[in-house]
């Protein structure tokens, strides 16, 4: 399987995202923001991190860059295209998912392990799953996911809802909220379920001994659900 | 010419920074600070010599660059 990983001026997770696919058997390669064409991938990755320094809005000026087209090309006939924490904000700066994500509601950079569980499991990403909650990090300042009502009605009726912030056994309420994100979303899908944005970072739970392993179940998965 | 926007959060959209400063000058003696929405100004300077060209262009950028327009609402002020 191969994957791309986008690297803009400011991302700071593209090479622990690299580690992460690799370990779990991805055939990984770095892309620069300023190409315009993008290999042969079954899956295209927008890292963390802060890109062109979060000016303007986070996000905003990513989603403008060369790449970007050949990125919503790729998205748009089918490929898989996950977006993580500032990838989730290009992703939503594009427009190819819906909403926006604002500043965290308490005014504080947030950085800490969080629970999130999974809302569909209809999809590349979640299916098969043996894991219903996941225990991953977050690390944002600008995490609190917002939509119109139109916009959460369609995001609702299409089951565009990835995963919500919840506690360890998976009760989703206003507690486990750590932004304000709305029906503490942490993650979304486009319609076709090919596209998912997610606030939280698995590629940081793939080892045992510093972190935790409920990314490697990610990857893993999504791997052997690729093949 | 120059053409200046007012990029600012919809109404209903939470402004953590503005309540943040609101809290700060209330802290510092403006007690009358009833709230405060905090956004964006940008000064552009254009060569265009037709003033509605240039608005156009303006409002072109607040929607496809300056603004997000799910959050936020801009408005098109001329020098």
């Amino acid at each position: 399987m191969n994957s791309s990983v986008i690297i803009f001026p400011g991302s700071n997770c593209d090479r622990d995202m690299d580690v992460a696919l690799k370990k779990f058997g991805f055939k990984n390669q770095m892309i620069w923001h300023n190409d315009s064409e993008l290999p042969k991938s079954d899956l295209v990755v927008l890292p963390g991190g802060f890109s062109y320094g979060d000016y303007l809005r986070c996000g905003s000026m990513a989603s403008k860059s060369k790449i970007i087209d050949s990125v919503i090309k790729f998205a748009k006939s089918g490929g898989l295209l996950l977006g993580i924490c500032n990838g989730f904000q290009i992703l939503t700066e594009t427009k190819l998912l819906p909403g926006a994500l604002l500043r965290n509601k308490y005014s504080k950079f947030i950085c800490k392990n969080v629970f999130v569980k999974i809302n569909n499991s209809e999809n590349k990403y979640f299916k098969n799953l043996k894991k219903n909650v996941l225990e991953l990090h977050i690390a944002h300042n600008e995490g609190n996911f917002f939509c119109s009502n139109d916009q959460m009605r369609e995001i609702e009726d299409n089951n565009q809802i990835a995963i919500n912030y919840c506690d360890q056994k998976g009760q989703v309420e206003d507690n486990f909220n750590p932004n304000g994100a709305i029906k503490n979303i942490a993650g979304i899908f486009n319609k076709q379920k090919n596209i998912l944005g997610m606030m939280p970072h698995p590629e940081r739970m793939i080892d045992n001994y510093l972190s935790g392993e409920d990314g490697s179940f990610f990857f893993q998965n999504l791997i052997n659900n690729l093949k | 010419m120059k053409i200046s926007a007012i990029i600012t959060l919809k109404k209903d959209v939470l402004d953590p920074q503005g309540k943040a400063v609101h809290q700060a000058l209330n802290g510092i003696g403006f007690d009358s600070v009833k709230s405060i929405r905090q956004g964006k100004y940008f000064e552009i300077e254009i060569d265009e010599k037709d003033k509605k060209i240039a608005e156009q262009k303006a409002e072109e950028m607040c929607k496809k660059l300056l603004a997000n327009l799910v959050i936020e609402d801009y408005k098109i002020i001329e020098k």
